[in-house]
């Protein structure tokens, strides 16, 4: 008996949606029996990872507090994916603009400035677009592959905001720790609901879910970014440029990825440390293919994904595991994605007997 | 005398897919030695009913008898084993190989690529075959990688070569050279099962004929003796449609000028492009003719603006300079194009045809202000359905889901559609069945009645002497003299386009050599 994978005629649209589904199933699975190894009870481990965090109110807003980076991070990225623009760096987009936020935030905050706040969002935007912005010019310019620029970038932001919270921006009464001052009031993104963490950053990512939903299925440079990504040919035939598509993809997605960065630390945090991110640029990436580059899709994947990183916390506090058990939970969900994918294209077919041997002429 | 034994003979092959049959109750015998047609429109069954004797796919029900022994034939490997060439309509190389290394991928050989080289060149030069082993297949054109499966198959001396349309990338000098190769391995002893279109190609060559319609035998006919008409009408189940021009076409001023256009080649083993000079008048069908490699690829990227020429003044579109515009403003200048490939650059095959009617004509009131007009966007991709009577299942039907013709159909619409003043077409009806093709050029010469010239780029000679008012010939980056249809003939084009080149473009080359 063999097993045949035989390529569908046409995707199927039921497994489209099946999949996530199936993923989520198998990696609940999985996890249980990750934990059964570990010797803990898998029930009242996946009670603490998935139930917990969502039986209490400030459970919930903060899901929605840690899914508000990875939405704007995973938006930015499914664009450019759309585009076949590989955007991995998001997680160095999200420190310069961390950066530079933090920047206009110290040099101005405290005077009671109506401005400041706004200043500091765009220049959290411009940070992250300015860091895509190299990888954009060594693409257009030099044909340098994006998923390589980006990546290496990342390490040159982390480096460099290690740099500027150890020296010239370090809190001079902070007693030695790397970390800047706290930031004033008024530079601080007011709350959303009161007595929780939640900020009105989950609402520029919310946007972000509508706008882009827009920009891709309603507007002519949404379609182009979707020729570009399809079919190179076509839009070189169409008259769509390339390179204009690949500039825009990394500025919006660096923008992004900066917006978040810089609504993480005026939100929650109020200061710039030398760990300012649990991996969001990165576990966006998850978060973008999860939610099948879909604007909708995305919004309930980050979320998913933000119930993962609350619940690892929980595993960690309540049955001491170590945090990489949450590493581990996100790549078991990305790796039966991505199995269970195979089988909009595919589909199994059991072959029982071995195919009729031949008549062989003499 | 006994009948000889065939040397493939089929009884009662029927394959059945999801929602169609591809093939019902069919029976075929091929003799040895025969040059045997198999005429069918797209989408009758030729392609599944080969298929099954080339082993890619297998019949549901009925027997495969090789000299008179039944067989299965599980695989192409099989196929091959058993004697069986093919050469796909479709090509099966590896393009960032060289055309030795393909070539030895499909051999399953131990020999070296050195041996291997030299007996390709053996074959390329014994049957007129021009194939450099060394180069490699991306940059080989339709034509070129055509002649590679060939002599792929006749390294392997098949008793039994299928040629899926193997002539639609020839000159017709080197159709004769195949038909000569393939009397020779007639001769030989080697049965042929030949697929085309052409059938007064096929009168000329083949000895018998089984003809397809809907997946089922409709009749055997001799094609020697059966006229073309009647074997279209078989084909298709109808008395064809002729293609008439109006007569009181008047070709006015130059719509499309080219002045001294040289485009060095953007790629390895592309064509450089040399002082090419044209003017495509309004109102009038301009072929150009020549085997695919010779230029085309570039001078169409040239003039549709996807490529830039050196200066303004090179292309002029209804006289406003465009040598440095992109396709999009030349397409505001009036500019329409039906590339080569379809899927991939015509249209997107992932995307719906509403999608794919925005793809050029975003300039034509189905976006405004950076917004698609999606009423305006389905509004236009029905119109070109209902006029060009594009079968698909609706305007949401995915690019990909549609025949070639009908794939064609639509493009050729969805151009037309823009009213332009330009037309470039590029191998209009490569590949699409007869009814389809028909109406591809009526629609071209319908659309010269409005003023609007047309430039068809084709290796089809047979169709730019139905359709033309003038010829010229590409040949090796060289363009020669447009030629009234009056005063030219095929075997002159047909010499042109083996590289003999007019008076006028051999000055030319003279002028470019001595710089």
């Amino acid at each position: 008996m063999r097993i045949n994978l035989v390529a569908r005629a046409t995707p199927a649209r039921a497994m489209l949606w099946a999949s996530p589904l199936i993923a989520a199933l198998c990696s609940a699975i999985g996890i249980a029996a990750l934990f059964a190894m570990l010797g803990r009870d898998p029930v009242q481990a996946l009670g603490i990872l998935f139930v917990a965090p969502l039986s209490s109110g400030s459970g919930l807003a903060e899901i929605a507090l840690k899914a508000t980076p990875l939405l704007l991070c995973a938006i930015g990225i499914a664009i450019g994916c759309k585009a076949e623009v590989w955007n991995i760096g998001a997680e160095g987009q999200f420190t310069l603009g961390a950066i530079a936020g933090s920047g206009v935030a110290l040099a101005f905050g405290g005077a009671g400035h109506w401005w400041v706040l706004p200043l500091m969002i765009l220049a959290g935007i411009a940070g992250g677009a300015a860091w895509a912005a190299i990888p954009a010019l060594l693409k257009t310019r030099f044909n340098a592959h994006e998923i390589l620029t980006t990546l290496m970038l990342t390490y040159v932001a982390t480096q460099l905001l290690g740099y500027l919270v150890t020296g010239p921006w370090r809190d001079p009464d902070g007693f030695g720790f790397p970390q800047t001052r706290q930031f004033e009031p008024d530079a601080m993104l007011p709350m959303l609901v009161p007595n929780t963490r939640l900020h009105i950053g989950a609402l520029f990512a919310l946007a972000a879910v509508g706008l882009a939903w827009l920009l891709l299925g309603r507007t002519l440079i949404g379609f182009q970014i979707r020729v570009v990504g399809a079919a190179p040919a076509a839009a070189r035939y169409a008259g769509f440029s390339r390179h204009g598509i690949v500039w825009f993809c990394l500025l919006v997605s660096g923008g992004l990825a900066g917006l978040a960065g810089i609504c993480e630390i005026a939100g929650p945090d109020g200061q710039l440390t030398p760990v300012i991110s649990p991996g969001y640029g990165f576990a966006a990436i998850i978060v973008a293919f999860l939610g099948r580059l879909h604007p909708l899709g995305i919004l309930f994947a980050s979320l998913l994904m933000a119930l993962l990183y609350i619940g690892g916390e929980g595993l960690q506090m309540t049955l001491q595991l170590p945090l990489a058990v949450t590493g581990v939970i996100q790549g078991m969900l990305l790796f039966f994605l991505l199995a269970a994918d195979v089988f909009i294209n595919f589909r199994v077919r059991v072959v029982r007997a071995p195919a009729q041997g031949a008549v062989r002429v003499a | 005398m006994l009948a000889a034994t065939p040397r493939l003979h089929l009884a009662g092959i029927t394959k059945r897919y999801a929602a169609t049959v591809a093939n019902s109750d069919v029976d075929l015998a091929v003799l040895p030695g025969e040059i045997h047609a198999l005429l069918g429109e797209n989408g009758a069954g030729k392609s599944t009913l080969v298929k099954i004797i080339y082993g890619v796919v297998q019949p549901d029900t009925g027997s495969i008898a090789w000299e008179g022994v039944v067989q299965s034939v599980p695989s192409p490997n099989a196929a091959r084993a058993l004697g069986i060439g093919m050469v796909f309509q479709h090509f099966s190389l590896f393009e960032s190989l060289t055309v030795a290394e393909n070539i030895a991928l499909g051999l399953n050989t131990r020999e070296g690529l050195a041996a291997l080289s030299a007996r390709i060149g053996e074959v390329s030069r014994r049957y007129e075959l021009a194939v450099t082993p060394q180069r490699h297949v991306h940059h080989l054109s339709v034509g070129e990688r055509q002649r590679v499966e060939i002599v792929r198959c006749l390294l392997q001396h098949p008793k039994l070569l299928i040629m899926d349309e193997p002539t639609s990338v020839l000159t017709p000098q080197e159709a004769d050279n195949l038909f000569a190769v393939l009397r020779l391995l007639a001769t030989e002893g080697c049965s042929i099962l030949y697929i085309s279109h052409k059938l007064d190609e096929i009168r000329a060559l083949c000895e018998a004929a089984t003809v397809l319609r809907g997946g089922r035998v409709v009749g055997h006919c001799d094609p020697r003796t059966t006229s073309t008409n009647a074997m279209a009408e078989m084909m298709t189940g109808s008395v064809l449609p002729t293609c008439h021009r109006a007569a009181n076409v008047q070709t006015g001023a130059p719509c499309l000028v080219v002045e001294h256009l040289s485009l060095a080649a953007d790629e390895p083993f592309g064509t450089d492009l040399h002082d090419i000079s044209l003017a495509l008048r309004q109102g009038e069908i301009l072929g150009i003719a020549g085997v695919a490699g010779n230029g085309q690829r570039e001078l169409l990227a040239a003039l549709s603006g996807e490529r830039l020429a050196p200066h303004a003044d090179a292309v002029r579109i209804v006289g406003t300079p465009a040598g440095q515009a992109g396709p999009s403003a030349r397409r505001r200048m009036g500019l329409a194009f039906i590339p080569e490939e379809r899927l991939g650059r015509g249209a997107v095959a992932e995307f719906s045809l509403a999608e794919n009617a925005l793809l050029t004509c975003y300039q034509n009131g189905l976006a405004r202000h950076g917004w698609i007009l999606f009423g305006a966007m389905r509004r236009y991709a029905q119109s070109v359905l209902d006029r060009f009577r594009v079968v698909a299942s609706g305007i949401s039907a995915r690019g990909g889901s549609l025949s070639g013709g009908n794939m064609q159909k639509f493009i050729v619409g969805r151009e037309m559609g823009t009213s332009p003043r330009v037309l470039l077409a590029a191998h209009p009806t490569w590949g699409v069945d007869i009814g389809a093709a028909l109406s591809i050029r009526q629609a071209l010469m319908d659309l010269t009645q409005t003023g609007a010239g047309v430039l068809v780029v084709s290796e089809d000679l047979t169709e730019l002497f139905e359709i033309c008012d003038r010829i010229a010939v590409l040949s090796e980056g060289y363009l020669s003299t447009p030629r009234p249809l009056a005063e030219t003939s095929l075997e002159e084009i047909g010499l042109l386009m083996g590289g003999h080149h007019g008076e006028h473009s051999q000055t030319a080359r003279e002028l470019a050599d001595a710089h």
